[in-house]
């Protein structure tokens, strides 16, 4: 599990700040491992298998045997029912919507935090993490608090699709801007001061020079982003009123065919939601093992 | 590329508005609104032996998943840096996986094997043991959702560590635990902690997974999230507020701190550092 890239939000303080890069290098010991497996170790990984196994593993593979023990026809049919189809069109199209909001603001963030300097600077970071750690459920709640039917500003969001997309972007702030933000403080800035001397404009530096080393990070918070909107559930249950084919999510589909007793047609769904996150993470490794090489 | 004062200021400005509108401003509404009546609603939401239950529970279903992560997330930490074995390349994957899966499927996942027509609930409830629908349930869902948290905290770091001081501690004839107690324990403390501090936040607010395994019976397997929902849609606003507050201030507490632990914790072994992943340069090995 490389730390590379697509970090957890909330990757150390030190590591935002623009603390010189130089420290770490000096750190540099011999390699980890690998170590052989001893008999005391290989114990440890049979456990730590079994358990990661009874929790995650066999459960998830339940999902997919339920799903296909209807056959394709069954697939299809779960998945293109009306209602169905409409949660999971909303449910992406929002999610995307969502991740180019991202990709502009939470890359615009990272920018301010690293490079700016002005008081009140922590409070922010602390904003910035609170998605993260809020209970999604209390998330919701304090949306409706300020963009709900009795909310100060007269903004009423409450059981339209603007909700969706507001509790999306409540819940994906982190994932762009942590993941930006520890590449650009390692940015060496002798590169954009040559740019700048040869007479490029701010903003061609910026494009030429700062967004390609960026981008994987970019990429790899945007890919997160998207896993954690199409995902996401608590955050819209107050928010959104779950009004079937118009503000009904993908994961609220799954949880009413789960509670009207039709298991195949709620694991269809969640094999669709399943497998995006499968892609995500491909697609991460495949840019930390890119970003690797190119390192 | 130093930027001009006013592209600095309107930038800078622009994500100060952003986020307090995004954020700042919302959370600091569930304060104001948990004490708009002063302390009433707080008094009349602890008088409630459901409130008090749900505290009570999540609050133990807490402790015993950080427990588990902690002692799995140490563990698996330490095989997947230091050991090799067929399948890691694929472990070290799947170990990410529980972060982008939604809460619903996880339910969903842990219902159909451990419900009473699951692959193992049949068998288990016959052996007495009861999941789905009862606190293991409840613990098993949180603790998926939280698997992944204390291992991101401590691989870098391990990664980081090397192991010259743990060769040296063997060759002087310390045994296995030993040195793990004395020399490798000590460098990874502060990620534990701060694994330990985020699992807690996530572990007390989890609802979706909850929703589905737990039954939400209202004295049984209601947590405080779901007591949140039911009392928020029963136009009992004032007790899903002081219970919101109260869930909220330990999450921003526990990020706070950790966000302040971070910054303070100076020494550069603890430094995740991000090339520390790839092979070293000659240039650095020599630095």
């Amino acid at each position: 599990m490389s730390p590379t890239l697509a970090e957890r939000p909330g990757r150390t303080a030190r590591e935002r700040g623009p603390a010189p890069a130089a420290p770490a290098r000096r750190r540099r010991r011999t390699p980890n491992g690998p170590y052989r497996l001893t008999a005391t170790s290989g114990l440890g990984l049979g456990v730590a298998l079994l358990w990661f196994s009874a929790l995650a593993l066999v459960p998830l593979l339940a999902v997919l045997v339920e799903t296909s023990a209807g056959g394709w026809p069954a697939f299809v049919a779960a998945v293109t029912q009306p209602q169905t189809a409409a949660a999971l069109t909303l449910t992406v199209t929002q999610a995307l919507a969502v991740t180019a909001v991202n990709v502009v603001m939470g890359t615009l963030v990272a920018w301010v935090l690293v490079r700016d300097r002005f008081p009140g600077k922590r409070l922010l970071e602390v904003l910035i993490d609170i998605p993260f750690a809020l209970p999604t459920i209390v998330a919701g709640l304090v949306l409706l608090a300020l963009y709900g039917p009795s909310g100060p500003l007269g903004i009423d969001v409450a059981n339209t699709r603007a909700a969706v997309f507001l509790a999306f972007c409540f819940v994906t702030l982190p994932f762009v801007v942590r993941s930006v933000q520890p590449v650009l403080a390692e940015l060496d800035r002798d590169v954009e001061e040559a740019a700048a001397s040869l007479g490029a404009t701010r903003f061609t530096t910026f494009r030429r020079v700062v967004l390609p080393a960026l981008a994987p990070a970019i990429t790899a918070g945007a890919a997160l982003s998207f896993a954690r909107a199409i995902s996401e559930y608590g955050a819209l249950v107050l928010l959104s009123g779950n009004l079937p084919m118009r503000t009904e999510v993908g994961s609220v589909r799954i949880l009413s065919y789960l509670e009207n007793g039709q298991p195949e047609q709620a694991a269809a769904v969640a094999s669709v939601l399943l497998l995006v996150s499968l892609l995500v993470i491909a697609t991460i490794q495949l840019l930390q093992r890119k970003v690797a090489r190119r390192g | 590329m130093d930027s001009s004062p006013w592209v600095r200021r309107t930038l800078r400005a622009v994500v100060v508005v952003y986020l307090v509108l995004l954020v700042g401003w919302p959370v600091s509404l569930v304060a104001k609104n948990a004490f708009a009546d002063g302390l009433e609603t707080f008094q009349r939401a602890f008088a409630d032996p459901s409130v008090l239950f749900a505290l009570q529970l999540t609050a133990a279903v807490a402790v015993q998943v950080v427990l588990l992560s902690t002692v799995f997330g140490v563990g698996i930490s330490l095989l997947v840096v230091r050991y090799d074995f067929p399948g890691k390349a694929l472990l070290n994957a799947l170990l990410d996986l529980p972060l982008s899966v939604s809460p619903i499927v996880v339910g969903l996942a842990l219902v159909l094997v451990y419900g009473k027509n699951g692959w193992f609930g049949g068998a288990l409830e016959e052996a007495g043991f009861r999941v789905i629908f009862a606190p293991p349930g409840i613990v098993l869902a949180t603790a998926f959702v939280c698997l992944p948290l204390v291992i991101r905290e401590i691989v870098p770091v391990l990664t980081e560590l090397g192991t010259d001081e743990e060769l040296a501690a063997t060759s002087l004839g310390a045994s296995r635990f030993q040195t793990f107690r004395r020399i490798t324990l000590p460098a990874i403390k502060w990620a534990v902690v701060y694994g330990v501090v985020l699992t807690l936040a996530r572990a007390l607010g989890e609802f979706g997974a909850v929703k589905v395994v737990s039954g939400n019976f209202e004295g049984r397997t209601q947590t405080s999230t779901l007591l949140v929902e039911q009392r928020y849609q029963d136009f009992e606003q004032g007790t899903a507020y002081a219970v919101a507050f109260l869930l909220a201030s330990v999450s921003v507490a526990c990020i706070v701190a950790v966000t302040l632990l971070r910054s303070d914790d100076a020494a550069p072994a603890r430094r995740p550092a991000r090339p520390a992943t790839r092979p070293a340069t000659p240039s650095e090995v020599d630095a």
